[in-house]
């Protein structure tokens, strides 16, 4: 059936069966790309989007459970968030990227997570990112350009961020 | 910067093929080009351009291209190849626009595999050579050309960041300005090489040209290829190995919205639909009979009893050193280990997938793949047609680790394309793609170790079981019944005073493919050799680094490392009960590594892996951040099968599925790693694989360090340790 999107910012309309999973709409609807394929069942990771600021793993999220006109960002727009600037920088100055392929999932939940925190530490960042596979072993520098971006956030964290993260979307 | 559009082709090049002579001269290095005559003519498409090889494109604006004939696929393989060509080239990397390769064995073969290979940790030595070369002549000529212009000697110009310069005279000339007489000249047969002490981008850690795309999600990888009217299509193929087709009703798939066509292949079905949950949702739907075949009642217990009974048989001589009858005479006891290695899948995030569109009048490929001309061949071969109307798109890979380096989805894609009007793009699920994988087979060995009267090696036997898979994929590296490549590392670097590597040639049963592993033949051997060596060690009542010692006084590069890592671990330094430390120590694919895993095991028999230290000698550190970054990665990628890399078999069907039954290793336990580079001036070394394959033993001989117990078998039996301790 006809549903209303908000995705980075911009208005669709897709008419797809209720079940079918956010990825697919980005990916083979939308043309975004960006959003991954990776196992299917919400064990990897890479499909990693954030619907209304949280954390989301599309490939198991039928556009029937989203609110109609649910506010979608993808890592097309991660740029727009503080968090996910920083994070981008610091994973081009640490290097982190090999294939890259499951990145976009990566990237997307440390935004979360530093979107809640601002000061990670390796608990926190084990308990979010090791939903997140990735088969070049590229973790240990994502570890450290989790804590690097994050270390050019201003300190305060938690609900203002959010609301801050909110305002951009 | 990256020329993202893969569909550039680079039909200008002109046809040259150089066979390298190196000989010191001032410093420099003289290099030899010879031209096959056949391909000395320079194209007519060319006339405005400078193409003096397959490598480098410089035009009237001075647009430089650089032309990469590795694929990228993580390993940072673009980033080196261009280092080398514009350190050559003079160029700053910011001044270029990099290209893929198109699948032209001609122009883009691997210089030892003899194809289009990105493979076997060996990209770098393959371009070593012929790129600084590449970018060198395209030096020369556009010096050459402003000396001409200027009427001074050439000597007298330097290039310069894109332009050539005349010091003495002040005058300047960017490469655009000189293209049209430089293409006229003819294209030098010597040229001097930079003084490696001149260089500015080798051996520097230069930012990585892949990665910013793929930290904003533009960079295109295989399964993100988007031809217009591209449909998408879910496929099954029969999960029996080797099985076929029986037959199957369309119509639940049909009755599916979105669904299109159902396709029939001898040995699947594919469902084509306008999205792919669409086609998944139709695959589902179909209730498919398949033709088992002959590998019905196959089972991994049948696997292995077939491969411990291929150890008692005797197998070919692959090497032989030293006198049988001096050993004999020296041996007072033996030392006997049988290993058993289990079939392991690739798991690349990801998950197998090839576009194509076939027409009446030849075919297009959207694929990420490590032997685009494999890729091409086999598409040509399923559809009928002549090579040339088969055109691939090369784009970048979410991970190879060898299972790229087949070409099976691109077949079946055409075969599917085939019965589709427009473009289709096939995805297999993470299941279908762990099902139909080409499996590292199962792999046993058996070593015999005869021991002087004071406890030394006197002798060294290796026997390996395995599947040939060169014979099949590489014939040239399959010589006189051997395997060369199952037989990589049989011996380490040790100086045995006799030794013998025998193979026997065991072959998984038709329908189930077997192929390359990352780390391929040397991530089994090392696991084997070092775990010996530690075993030995201990037997002798000695410290396993000072029993390394002992036998590495041929192998200087190899103690060189084996000591750095064990400095940065920390070797001597005692530690708390149930931790222990574990070496292991390779010389492959041109480099030396030595790793020290440091484990913990709780009395509960709980295993964690908390440190891995990596000393790496790899020659030339062309980008040493890449080095890093691969060892890094190698060393996760072999935890992974060290503690969970198991694919079984029952009724003749993969039993994993998907990574909660087939688990990889995460976040939470990642060990931190050192990487230590030892400076070295030799020729580069390949690091893609050599991190994995040192990794399973530094592991097993730090469990033994901590705990007593041993493991000849991968993976790591948890249970076994926990049983073994409590």
């Amino acid at each position: 059936m006809q549903r209303e999107l908000t995705v980075n910012g911009s208005q669709h309309s897709v008419d797809v069966d209720d079940d079918t999973p956010l990825l697919w709409v980005l990916r083979d609807v939308l043309g975004l790309t960006g959003t991954k394929f990776g196992c299917g069942i919400a064990l990897c990771g890479a499909c990693t989007v954030h619907v209304e600021g949280a954390p989301r793993r599309s490939c198991v999220t039928p556009i029937s459970a989203l609110p109609d006109g649910a506010r979608i960002r993808t890592i097309e727009t991660l740029d727009e968030l503080p968090e996910g600037m920083a994070l981008q920088r610091a994973w081009l100055d640490v290097e982190v990227v090999q294939c890259g392929y499951c990145q976009s999932g990566q990237l997307m939940s440390a935004a979360a997570l530093l979107a809640a925190n601002h000061r990670p530490d390796d608990s926190d960042i084990d308990a979010v990112m090791s939903g997140n596979i990735c088969r070049c072993g590229t973790y240990v520098r994502i570890r450290k350009a989790i804590k690097q971006a994050a270390a050019q956030l201003p300190r305060a964290e938690g609900a203002g961020s959010r609301r801050a993260a909110e305002e951009h979307s | 910067m990256l020329a993202n559009d893969p569909s550039v082709r680079s039909s200008a090049c002109s046809r040259r093929e150089f066979l390298v002579g190196l000989a010191a001269a001032g410093g420099g290095l003289l290099v030899s080009f010879r031209l096959s005559p056949a391909m000395a003519q320079t194209s007519p498409a060319a006339a405005d351009l400078l193409t003096p090889n397959a490598f480098v494109r410089i035009d009237r604006a001075g647009r430089v291209t650089l032309i990469l004939p590795y694929v990228e696929m993580g390993q940072g393989a673009y980033t080196s190849q261009a280092q080398l060509l514009a350190e050559e080239l003079e160029v700053d990397l910011e001044q270029v626009t990099l290209e893929a390769a198109p699948p032209d064995e001609s122009l883009y073969s691997h210089p030892v595999f003899g194809d289009q290979i990105t493979g076997g940790s060996a990209g770098l030595r393959g371009s070593w050579d012929t790129l600084r070369l590449a970018g060198a002549t395209a030096r020369v000529m556009l010096e050459t050309a402003a000396a001409e212009r200027w009427d001074v000697d050439r000597i007298e110009c330097e290039a310069r960041r894109g332009a050539v310069v005349h010091e003495v005279s002040g005058r300047t000339a960017a490469y655009g300005e000189l293209v049209d007489d430089a293409a006229r000249l003819p294209v030098p047969g010597d040229v001097t090489l930079k003084d490696p002490t001149r260089y500015k981008l080798i051996g520097h850690s230069v930012k990585r040209v892949d990665t910013p795309d793929k930290v904003n999600g533009t960079a295109k990888f295989g399964i993100d290829a988007l031809p217009t009217g591209v449909k998408f299509a879910a496929v099954a193929a029969c999960p029996v190995f080797g099985g076929d087709l029986g037959s199957v009703d369309e119509r639940p798939a049909l009755r599916v919205r979105g669904v299109r066509q159902v396709v029939k292949l001898d040995d699947a079905v594919a469902v084509v639909a306008d999205n792919t949950w669409a086609a998944r949702k139709g695959l589902a739907a179909l209730d498919i009979s398949w033709l088992e075949g002959a590998n019905s009642t196959l089972d991994t217990a049948r696997l292995v009893a077939d491969c411990d009974a291929a150890l008692e048989s005797p197998g070919v001589v692959a090497s032989e050193t030293g006198d049988a009858e001096t050993v004999e005479a020296r041996a007072a006891s033996r030392y006997e280990a049988v290993f058993r290695m289990p079939m392991l899948a690739h798991l690349a995030m990801e998950p197998i997938n090839c576009t194509a569109h076939v027409r009446e009048d030849g075919c297009e490929i959207w694929v990420g793949c490590q032997r685009l001309a494999l890729a091409r061949r086999m598409a040509a071969e399923a559809l009928g047609i002549p090579l040339e109307k088969v055109i691939i798109h090369n784009y970048l890979l979410g991970g190879g680790f060898g299972r790229r380096l087949e070409a099976d989805y691109v077949a079946q894609a055409v075969r599917i394309a085939r019965q589709v009007e427009g473009p289709v793009k096939v995805t297999w699920s993470r299941e279908e793609d762990i099902q139909h994988d080409y499996f590292r087979f199962h792999n046993h060995s058996r070593v015999r170790v005869e021991l002087d009267a004071q406890q030394r090696p006197v002798s060294f036997s290796h026997r390996i079981v395995g599947p040939a898979v060169m014979a099949r994929w590489l014939p040239i590296f399959f010589q006189n019944g051997v395997d060369l490549d199952i037989v990589g590392g049989a011996a380490g670097p040790y100086g045995w005073p006799r030794q013998r590597i025998e193979y026997v040639r065991h072959e998984a049963p038709p329908g189930l493919a077997t192929g390359n592993w990352r780390g391929v033949g040397p991530t089994r051997n090392v696991f084997v050799v070092e775990s010996v060596v530690d075993d030995l060690a201990r037997a002798a009542g000695r410290d396993p680094l000072d029993y390394r010692r002992a036998l590495l006084a041929e192998s200087p590069r190899a103690l060189a490392v084996l000591e750095r890592a064990a400095e940065a671990a920390g070797w001597d330094r005692p530690l708390p009960r149930g931790r222990g430390r574990g070496l292991s120590l390779l010389n492959d694919f041109g480099s030396y590594v030595a790793e020290v895993a440091e484990v913990s095991v709780e009395p509960s028999g709980h295993l964690s892996v908390e440190r891995v230290v990596c000393a790496v000698d790899c020659g030339v550190a062309v980008n040493p951040d890449v080095v890093r970054a691969q060892m890094e990665g190698g060393i996760i990628f072999g935890l992974s099968a060290a503690l969970y890399g198991k694919i079984t078999v029952a009724k003749g069907r993969v039993e994993q599925s998907n990574f909660d039954d087939c688990p990889v290793l995460r976040m939470n336990e990642t060990p931190s790693i050192d990487v230590h580079i030892v400076e070295s001036t030799e020729e580069p070394g390949g690091v893609g694989e050599p991190g994995t394959a040192a990794l399973f033993p530094a592991v097993t001989n730090a469990i033994y360090a901590a705990t007593g117990v041993r493991f000849y078998e991968l993976p790591i039996d948890a249970e076994r340790l926990r049983s073994a301790l409590t």
